[in-house]
């Protein structure tokens, strides 16, 4: 079996049946997760989950397709640029808390998006971390 | 009282596995048991019988919610699990490419 | 009783994750054992954290199964087995010690000590204007929680991105040259 997804993996994505199921479900798991952060305080779910759902759609394509299809898409500077902006904004919201009288303003929504960009990407950058450290030695 | 005492023997097996076994991969998985034992723990501990879940309905008469403490709590612990995790399956990968072993005691030699 | 059985399962589903040689399998019964725990969750009455629980869990199995795939399983065979166990049974049995002191003075199953957050709950809504208690506790009353999640998992980010680089900028110019 080992044998089998090493050479699946060598030529590039896997076979034509798991491309076409994910050219169509791709879109919905992505819609899924941006619904699950913008509903957190009305129902459950909430910014983590949300944001883990939108990093395996990311993981999702880049098994299916390899790693060159979704990299050429959103590159690895950018993810990172990403993920240290959504922390800042974060930090902000966070600190705004002591500046400002926080009753009056409502945040948490914001930090819902923020947290869950920044959970995306950095879940996203972490398994190219992996998938790059694994693949580079053959 | 006796979902206290399962509840422990999770955490025991998981126990057993961190300190008995020698691959690191069985390693991690002994951590995963540990925090799903102590995820479980700190929820049980909230729970209220006959409780309903702590989300406000339109139109609620009964206000006997579940402790919604610990769930934030656990919350919080589970992404710390999921960090951790990702951290030694990092450094898991990075051991065998540097030694070509998981073996935890062959480990020894330093190689630059 | 479903509790019961719930945890009969996880604890079975562990001993297999623990017992067997095949890491693939294992990895397979450790995620049997998480998703358990999602279902106990869910008749907890914490509907968030089953959500959260469920992503986690594939997404662990995803980088375990990528994580150990490729590699061949070294047979481990065991040296010094006798003090190994005996060592391992003496941590076990202290913890269980201990766990038989502290056992008494638990809340019971079922009625929870509310003292802080029967607070919460009488005047969250009003103060914070979100349904959902566990996300108005970690966002808006214990808020600096969710600030040092954010902060882990900014550090394991940037921890995986430095232990897996391929090669230190010394070694490259090195090449060059």
């Amino acid at each position: 079996m080992t044998q089998m997804i090493k050479n699946k993996t060598k030529e590039q994505g896997m076979t034509l049946i798991v491309k076409t199921v994910t050219r169509l479900v791709i879109n919905v798991v992505f819609l899924y997760g941006i619904y699950i952060v913008l509903q957190s305080h009305t129902s459950p779910g909430g910014g983590f989950a949300g944001g883990v759902i939108i990093a395996l759609s990311f993981i999702l394509l880049m098994l299916a397709f390899g790693k060159d299809a979704v990299l050429k898409k959103l590159n690895r500077s950018k993810a990172i640029f990403i993920m240290s902006l959504a922390a800042v904004i974060f930090l902000f919201i966070s600190i705004m808390g002591f500046i400002t009288d926080q009753h009056r303003i409502e945040t948490i929504p914001f930090s819902d998006i923020a947290g869950a960009f920044m959970v995306g990407m950095g879940l996203f950058v972490i398994f190219w971390a992996l998938i790059r450290s694994t693949e580079g030695k053959e | 009282m006796s979902l206290y005492f399962l509840c422990f023997i999770l955490f025991c097996v998981g126990l057993y596995c961190l300190l008995r076994k020698r691959n690191i991969i069985k390693i991690i998985i002994g951590l995963g048991i540990i925090e799903y034992s102590v995820n479980m723990f700190l929820i049980l501990i909230g729970y209220r019988t006959n409780g309903r879940a702590p989300i406000f309905a339109r139109n609620q008469e009964i206000s006997n919610m579940v402790d919604p403490l610990p769930q934030a709590l656990c919350l919080t612990t589970i992404v710390i699990g999921l960090s951790i995790t990702l951290l030694v399956v990092g450094l898991a990968v990075r051991i065998y490419e540097k030694y070509g072993t998981f073996d935890i005691t062959k480990i020894r030699r330093l190689k630059g | 009783m479903e509790l019961h059985l719930i945890l009969i399962f996880m604890i079975c589903a562990s001993i297999v994750a623990v017992r067997t040689k095949d890491l693939i399998s294992s990895v397979i019964a450790l995620s049997a054992a998480g998703l358990g725990l999602c279902l106990a969750f869910l008749i907890l009455k914490a509907p968030n954290l089953a959500m959260t629980q469920l992503v986690v869990e594939i997404l662990c199995v995803i980088v375990l199964i990528r994580g150990t795939i490729n590699k061949d399983l070294p047979l481990v065979k065991d040296g010094r087995w006798l003090f190994n166990t005996v060592s391992t049974l003496v941590f076990i049995a202290l913890f269980l010690t201990l766990i038989f002191l502290v056992l008494k003075e638990l809340p019971r199953f079922g009625e929870p000590l509310m003292r802080v957050s029967g607070e919460y709950i009488a005047n969250g809504f009003k103060k914070t204007g979100s349904a959902n208690l566990v996300s108005a506790i970690t966002l808006r009353f214990r808020g600096y929680d969710a600030l040092g999640e954010v902060a882990i998992l900014f550090a394991a980010a940037i921890g995986v991105l430095a232990i897996t680089r391929r090669k230190g900028r010394l070694h490259d110019s090195n090449d060059k040259k």
